[in-house]
């Protein structure tokens, strides 16, 4: 039976982290408007790209596709880049994503492929690293940044087609969370070189005047187009992830009251059952005389 | 006058999407007028200004620093690199914008980037250059 000081103390601890799990899922919560905000502002532009991305390369085919849409002609070497968060405390977000790029690396592993894998967070280097320390080739850090923007994804995507440029992978996927809603994001793999175009949406009604050369205009944009899908990954992340521990602190603000009400109780009965049984003796002191 | 509807989309966020009488549009191969009924056309932007008109006496000025612009049967949309409104826009800038290319030039080892980068790097100083002078007048 533990004294009535211990059920104080433990009490006063819940206390203390119910205090910060509160805290931080407000912070989350105010996070995660902006987050949400950015990730939805920067939708419409990646379907745009999309649209006009399709459209071009419906029209060029075979030999002449540039690289990073018709890929190195194998399929030996894959690149997983795997977008985390800088910090845990968010439920399942970054052990899901983990998890799903484990997977594909296994299996890839069990047909003989070779696999290398870039970590964009700290978190999902964490994960990996025991599996699959020397596939490992390097980790992003995300910490200095503080809101997401533009040249974050250009300095990834720069350091994902030097590498490709070099020849050391064929195939690149990346794996990030979708944002759905507060409650619900969805992790996800995406491949990104060679380009997946996205099938029947080439419309071939209107015939396009170019401006430069057609292969010119596809060369610029195809190292864009993966920017700006990097940088989708990095903001869906973001505000998954604000997602994830907003809902993650909720549940555990919760459950520190729970715990709180269940200790209270233990507390003030165990206080009654002193007072009873302090009174019994005297009682039974003064009958006694 | 004929409208048609215009878009201007950077990375971050929409600009501007709305009715206009015309666009002009800082291609590669020089400027262009964008009116309703433009043939299609898809063309590669260098740093400048885009200068929209909403009807004969209203019109508004974006700063683009490079993007395509994609001209089909009804509309037009800018994919800008990044664009922001011309107010908000300053030599200061431009420089910094200069500094980071220079970087990112000395850092490339791909030959075609660094062919690329050095193009974008005379355009953007060309354009600081008349971005002076138009601030001068």
């Amino acid at each position: 039976m533990p004294s009535l000081k211990d059920l104080r103390n433990r009490i006063a601890s819940v206390k203390a982290t119910q205090k910060i799990t509160k805290a931080m899922q407000m912070v989350a919560a105010a996070k995660l408007r902006r987050a949400q905000m950015a990730a939805e502002a920067a939708r419409p532009y990646a379907e745009r790209m999309e649209k006009v991305l399709a459209n071009l390369a419906g029209g060029i085919s075979g030999d002449s596709a540039p690289r990073l849409i018709s890929g190195t002609g194998s399929d030996k070497v894959h690149l997983l880049v795997v977008f985390t968060a800088e910090r845990g405390l968010c439920g399942a977000f970054n052990s899901s994503i983990a998890r799903l790029a484990r997977d594909k690396a296994q299996a890839l592993k069990a047909e003989g492929k070779t696999v290398k894998i870039l970590c964009v967070g700290k978190k999902g280097y964490d994960a990996l690293k025991r599996l699959f320390e020397n596939d490992i080739i390097q980790v992003v850090d995300l910490r200095e940044f503080k809101q997401v923007g533009f040249a974050n994804a250009e300095a990834i995507t720069q350091n994902i087609l030097t590498r490709f440029a070099a020849g050391e992978f064929d195939v690149a996927t990346i794996f990030f969370s979708k944002f759905k809603s507060v409650i619900s994001q969805i992790p996800t793999a995406q491949r990104i070189i060679p380009a997946e175009i996205p099938a029947g949406t080439a419309t071939t009604e209107a015939v396009y005047d170019y401006e430069p050369e057609e292969g010119e205009i596809l060369e610029t944009l195809l190292p864009r187009n993966l920017t700006v899908q990097v940088l989708r990954a990095l903001l869906e992340n973001a505000a998954s992830e604000q997602g994830a521990r907003m809902s993650a602190m909720d549940s555990a603000t919760r459950n520190a009251g729970e715990m709180i009400k269940k200790q209270t109780q233990i507390y003030n009965r165990s206080r009654q059952a002193m007072i009873t049984k302090e009174l019994i003796e005297i009682i039974s002191g003064a009958e006694a005389l | 006058m004929a409208t048609f509807k215009f878009e201007l989309v950077s990375p971050e966020r929409i600009l501007f999407s709305g009715e206009v009488v015309s666009v002009i549009v800082p291609s590669v191969e020089g400027e262009m007028t964008i009116l309703a009924g433009h043939a299609p056309l898809v063309a590669v932007l260098k740093p400048g200004i885009v200068m929209l008109q909403t009807d004969a006496n209203n019109g508004k000025e974006f700063y683009v620093s490079g993007g395509i612009a994609e001209v089909n049967a009804e509309s037009l949309t800018i994919l800008a690199e990044q664009a922001r409104f011309i107010e908000d826009v300053n030599l200061s800038v431009l420089d910094q914008e200069i500094v980071t290319a220079e970087t990112r030039l000395a850092g490339s080892q791909d030959e075609a980037e660094q062919k690329r980068l050095a193009e974008q790097l005379v355009q953007l100083r060309e354009f600081r250059g008349v971005f002076e002078d138009r601030k001068a007048a």
